[in-house]
């Protein structure tokens, strides 16, 4: 009875765990680029934006989304299979957990442009300035310089993509319509159950479940954004 | 010049990656059946579906009511707290945070026997859900308009007001929410795309809006509720870009006056 709620536990931190480690690396690449630009300039403006809509406003839209484009009709998959090629050979994947980790990874990535921005925007040019002034190279700048400055930012960031991909519910809702392999989903199930009555108080449970791990999560966060401010402001 | 080739290959790689699902909604959208080629019927189909039209304006209504509550909720109380008791400000904050660290899921299971009573007294309208949906958006609105009360300098404004015989409700509406005027905009445009993409809450208490409305047309015809993602992510995307351009011209005018005092052969 309480193995499949340890599972889904167990899933959800994994699938957590991943979106955030994968959105974050390729959400700071992103900013990175956006942030080289023009400060002003049309590319960062259209980014921020798109990023904003994705990483707010995703949920049912994106799971109809990547239905759209890798679901057994998409248009990925259909492209593949005129080449030849059945994405689809490892059975309905989109609908389990390698669907919502390549979905997630797309509201991920935006979020992460839009906390870390502002860190990368607090890099003075003086820095950069000082270090190639005392002969360093453009890899000594960010290995001695900008990484060590940026790293709380980073790991913050990284915190709250994990806390954003925990608490999600209605990408994976609107995907995934058979089976609960995430702890929001079995919530819904005991949530909405007309067989199993009286499962509020077990909802109840998993649910403060979720509290207290978002809750250590954003703790973390909240320390390390501390020391973000240090030299970063 | 490697950083320039690292970014066109990040740019383009990202870019595509996604450009991709949006080509691939706009195509899923405008197939044309088993004959092939291209039809719009899934794009007409959106006003032509009851439920779905239904659910498109309880999600507007329900927007404008979540905004108005949320700044005769907010803009009063962080005023007040900001010039009379200064030492709850942490306090309302962490309050205001806490959304964040609840997630909407989590809500749901507490809420739902106290929708019962929602319900019971305030019949099972949808728009009941605008009590749930303030609290939803506090931390987002609490943020901007705490940005924006940031910016003005309340308490001189407040005092001069207050010297020239204005009441609260005049320091209210035509001090605080001039000066803050962008604060609060971004504030409101920040509310109407949460409460137009919030699906958890309406769909566990069982309200027909929008995002509910598209999850069920999903079951039965993929291209309709695909055409009407696309358009509603179009529509949150163009709302974000023109709350940045409106807040560029703002700055580019706050700016101005101080780069003429401030430099310049005199």
């Amino acid at each position: 009875m309480g193995a499949q709620y340890l599972d889904a536990f167990v899933r959800s931190l994994e699938l957590s765990a991943i979106t955030a480690v994968v959105g974050s690396v390729l959400g700071a690449l992103l900013a990175w680029a956006v942030v080289t630009g023009r400060p002003d300039g049309v590319l960062r403006r259209v980014v921020t934006s798109a990023a904003g809509v994705l990483a707010q406003f995703g949920g049912v839209t994106l799971a109809f989304a990547f239905l759209a484009t890798v679901g057994p009709v998409g248009l990925v998959t259909k492209v593949l299979a005129d080449h030849g090629v059945d994405a689809l050979s490892g059975g309905a994947w989109i609908f389990e957990l390698p669907g919502l980790v390549l979905v997630y990874t797309y509201f991920q990535v935006p979020l992460m442009v839009i906390v870390f921005l502002p860190a990368l925007d607090g890099l003075k040019p003086q820095w950069r300035e000082a270090a190639t002034g005392l002969g360093g190279t453009a890899w000594t700048y960010w290995r001695r310089v900008a990484g060590p400055v940026l790293a709380p930012a980073f790991l913050g960031s990284l915190l709250l993509l994990f806390a954003n991909a925990f608490s999600a519910y209605a990408t994976a809702a609107a995907l995934v319509s058979q089976g609960a392999p995430i702890v929001p989903l079995q919530i819904r199930n005991l949530q909405t159950s007309e067989v199993l009555l009286g499962q509020q108080n077990l909802a109840r449970a998993l649910g403060f479940g979720m509290v207290v791990v978002v809750a250590v999560v954003m703790a973390c966060y909240a320390l390390l954004q501390r020391r973000t401010t240090r030299w970063l402001r | 010049m490697t950083s320039r080739v690292v970014r066109g290959v990040v740019l383009t790689v990202l870019g595509a990656f996604f450009l991709l699902p949006l080509v691939a909604m706009a195509d899923f959208s405008t197939r044309g059946g088993l004959s092939g080629g291209r039809d719009l019927s899934a794009w007409r189909g959106i006003a032509s579906d009851p439920v779905l039209v239904d659910g498109i304006v309880t999600s507007l209504e329900l927007a404008v009511l979540t905004s108005l509550l949320m700044l005769v909720l907010l803009l009063p109380t962080m005023v007040w707290v900001r010039l009379r008791v200064p030492a709850l400000r942490r306090t309302v904050e962490f309050l205001c945070l806490l959304p964040l660290i609840i997630p909407a899921v989590v809500l749901v299971v507490g809420i739902a026997s106290l929708y019962s009573w929602v319900t019971y007294l305030l019949g099972d309208s949808a728009l009941t859900l605008v009590f749930v949906y303030v609290v939803l958006v506090l931390p987002y609105a609490y943020r901007a308009l705490d940005a924006g009360l940031d910016a003005m300098d309340l308490r001189t404004l407040s005092e001069a007001a207050r010297s020239l015989g204005a009441g609260w409700w005049t320091i209210l509406l035509r001090v605080v929410l001039p000066g803050a005027r962008t604060a609060v905009l971004s504030a409101c445009l920040l509310t109407v795309a949460l409460v137009l993409g919030e699906f958890t809450l309406a769909s566990l208490l069982n309200f027909p809006t929008l995002q509910v409305a598209i999850a069920l047309a999903g079951k039965r015809d993929a291209a309709l509720s695909i055409a009407v993602s696309l358009a509603a992510l179009l529509l949150a995307f163009a709302l974000l870009l023109a709350l940045s351009v409106l807040g560029r011209r703002r700055t580019a005018r706050s700016v101005a006056p101080v780069a003429l005092t401030s430099g310049g052969p005199a």
